[in-house]
């Protein structure tokens, strides 16, 4: 449904990922103004398959750059090889001479140097240290830095769309959120979600999933769950489901009875949540 | 008017700067989104929202901004369209079938004048309705709420999704996470960092290496070393229950950035004042009581100790043996905390009482003496001055 959008840079979902309204006129307007797009939002609701959909759905090469707690700015950019370079040194190799054999690209480098525009995703950036992204705010204003080795000036040939996720560990800070856009990837409603999981599984059981949506909105209805199933869990839930053989009848007939559906550790993967999910169940509340 | 719309969430304390303004007009210039209303509040959204906890507000102010009829009179609508341009932008999107129905209505001009009597009219009949769509139509881009190809031929009508998404808000719950405040105090706790090399070596020693090849007559030979890191050792000590409460936001902000910025970090409980016995976990203090003498012993001097409390309670509590409310106590407070004070010589104590107020206490003022001036207010401010004190003794507040 979407690669006719190919042409002119416009996002509009791909036919294995559902956007909404709101989050292609946040991408859209983010490729447009040439801006990072940060996107926060439950787990599970599709952040880090966002950067991979827009890429496909614009044709363009991507770029992954997973951040970890001891991941540096400096590792997006490039890194200097001392240490190689004095072995070669010793040993007389000839690559010595060029200092940039000794200089390895990060992703930020690789996606500025492409001959054609790019997808680049940073993803979870609030994993690492607090300063992190303090550290990156030249590099993805102005698309540019400056490597001291080589004693020369990277510049984005065509300025890469990023795509930033965040999960809330660390709070970001406002220097660097006042550079980005912002999109909160809401939790799905029923319409949507009936539209993913028609994605997923063109040929379910209309029954079944009306079931299995009744019982899986009803657990995300649940107070104090310690974390509430999201998209992801449905759709592998769903799969189990399918291969279980389950009919739309049997989640319907466990309703009723006081039994717990069938493949729930898919749903809830805490001991706790299942218990709890248990005991409702057995008081008769759904 | 946007601009007017910047001030509006300005002043009402949405966190919204010059940039982020100048970014939408450009974005507008750019004709980045379609002529709607909901795709306006979806990229204004983008732009000025930078956190979840404020995406309630926006919805709100956005609502109120756009709903609110004293604030954009029909009069300054109509003295805010520019005709020309209304009439170039129509006849670009308009299909000769409707060229030709607006000539039978007697050409552009007779179509534009009905179209501001009908948003007269509109003003008069819907006092507080539909005023949205209409007032929208200031900005540049959402002309498509008083676009007569909307109104008039039955073209897609701006008003026709007129779901007011904003109004819905549904991020409401995202108002109140307590994690999301913590940065400035993360900030405020680095004060505090003793740096020192343990651990893996994974770095070069470059000044090693140099001095060891050289005596290795040019013959390289690598030293490597570990890497600096922060290993402070912390010991803090909360009081929990009766005027705490007040504060219990401030202390859980300071407890959870303690617990990520500090990898040797141990906390413990107490109430009012320090006795014989402390706890760890709130839910079993009577069950799990530790031995203050165990704490005391148990840790190293080079523990910097952080008291958080408010210091405040009846005097005998502090200064007479069996004087707690709760408990017998053999000892005094104060014998307890000479003990501590004897026994790690880094300790502040942090109180969340607006300083101000602490002259009017007298256990706040025995504390402060006992402390050395060493207690410092429960701010940024107050803990930045607090970790810098832990490195250096001198400081006072």
């Amino acid at each position: 449904m979407a690669h006719n959008s190919y042409k002119n840079n416009n996002f509009s979902g791909t036919s294995d990922y559902i956007a909404t309204r709101e989050l292609q006129t946040a991408v859209n307007a983010a490729i447009a103004l040439q801006r990072p797009l940060l996107i926060k939002g439950e787990p599970g609701t599709g952040k880090t398959l966002l950067a991979f959909e827009v890429a496909k759905a614009l044709g363009k090469q991507l770029f992954t750059w997973h951040i970890k707690s001891t991941t540096t700015a400096q590792q997006g950019l490039y890194e200097y090889d001392a240490v190689s370079r004095l072995r070669d040194s010793q040993l007389g190799d000839d690559r010595v001479n060029h200092i940039e054999n000794y200089v390895k690209k990060g992703k930020i480098w690789e996606a500025f140097d492409t001959d054609e525009q790019s997808v680049l995703l940073i993803d979870e950036i609030d994993k690492a240290d607090i300063e992190f992204p303090n550290d990156l705010l030249q590099e993805l204003d102005r698309m540019e830095f400056y490597c001291y080795e080589l004693k020369q000036t990277i510049k984005a040939k065509y300025r890469p769309i990023i795509i930033i996720t965040s999960n809330n560990e660390k709070e970001l800070p406002d220097a660097f959120l006042r550079r980005c856009f912002f999109h909160f990837i809401r939790f799905p409603d029923k319409e949507t979600m009936q539209q993913i999981v028609d994605v997923h599984y063109p040929c379910l059981d209309e029954t079944l999933l009306a079931n299995a949506l009744k019982t899986f909105f009803g657990i995300r209805e649940i107070k104090n769950l310690k974390k509430r199933p999201s998209t992801s869990e449905l759709i592998d839930w769903l799969k189990l489901l399918l291969v279980g053989k389950v009919s739309a009848d049997d989640l319907n007939d466990l309703s009723r009875m006081n039994e717990v559906p069938p493949f729930l550790g898919a749903l809830l993967k805490n001991e706790s949540d299942y218990d709890l999910y248990k005991a409702l169940r057995e008081k008769g509340i759904k | 008017m946007l601009l007017d719309f910047f001030y509006y969430l300005k002043t009402n304390k949405l966190p919204v700067s010059i940039r982020e303004h100048l970014t939408l007009l450009e974005a507008l210039d750019r004709e980045v989104i379609a002529y709607s209303v909901e795709d306006f509040y979806f990229l204004s959204r983008a732009i000025y929202v930078k956190h979840e906890q404020n995406l309630d507000l926006f919805d709100k102010l956005f609502g109120q901004f756009f709903n609110d009829s004293e604030n954009i009179p029909v009069e300054k609508i109509l003295a805010d369209i520019d005709e020309n341009w209304l009439k170039s932008q129509l006849l670009r999107e308009m299909t000769d079938e409707e060229k030709e129905a607006v000539k039978a209505m007697g050409g552009l001009e007779e179509l534009l004048n009905r179209f501001r009597q009908i948003l007269e009219e509109q003003k008069e009949k819907h006092e507080g309705g539909n005023k949205w769509i209409g007032t929208a139509g200031t900005s540049p881009l959402g002309n498509s709420g008083y676009n007569p190809t909307g109104i008039r031929i039955g073209g897609k009508g701006g008003g026709k999704n007129a779901v007011k998404v904003w109004d819905k808000r549904e991020f409401k719950n995202y108002d109140d996470d307590l994690e999301l405040n913590t940065r400035n105090t993360k900030m405020a706790l680095r004060r505090l960092r003793i740096l020192t090399r343990e651990g893996v070596e994974d770095e070069l020693n470059l000044e090693e290496t140099i001095h060891k090849t050289s005596e290795n007559a040019g013959l390289l030979d690598i030293k490597m070393q570990a890497s600096k890191q922060n290993r402070v050792k912390v010991l803090l000590l909360l009081d929990v229950g009766g005027s705490m409460d007040e504060y219990i936001e401030e202390c859980s902000m300071l407890f959870s950035s303690a617990k990520y910025q500090f990898k040797h970090l141990e906390y413990y409980y107490f109430h009012n004042c320090i006795y014989e016995s402390l706890w760890k976990d709130n839910g079993r203090r009577y069950e799990d009581k530790i031995s203050t003498w165990e704490v005391l012993n148990k840790y190293n001097k080079d523990y910097k100790v952080i008291f958080v409390g408010d210091a405040s309670m009846s005097p005998w509590e502090l200064s007479e043996p069996r004087g707690s409310v709760e408990h017998y106590n053999e000892e005094s407070g104060l014998t307890w905390l000479e003990r501590f004070k004897e026994k790690f010589p880094n300790l502040v104590w942090l109180n969340p009482i607006n300083d101000g107020y602490w002259q009017y206490t007298s256990t706040i003022k025995q504390i402060r003496e006992w402390a050395d001036e060493r207690m410092f207010p429960l701010t940024i401010n107050g803990i930045e001055k607090a970790m810098k004190c832990l490195k250096n003794r001198k400081l006072k507040f």
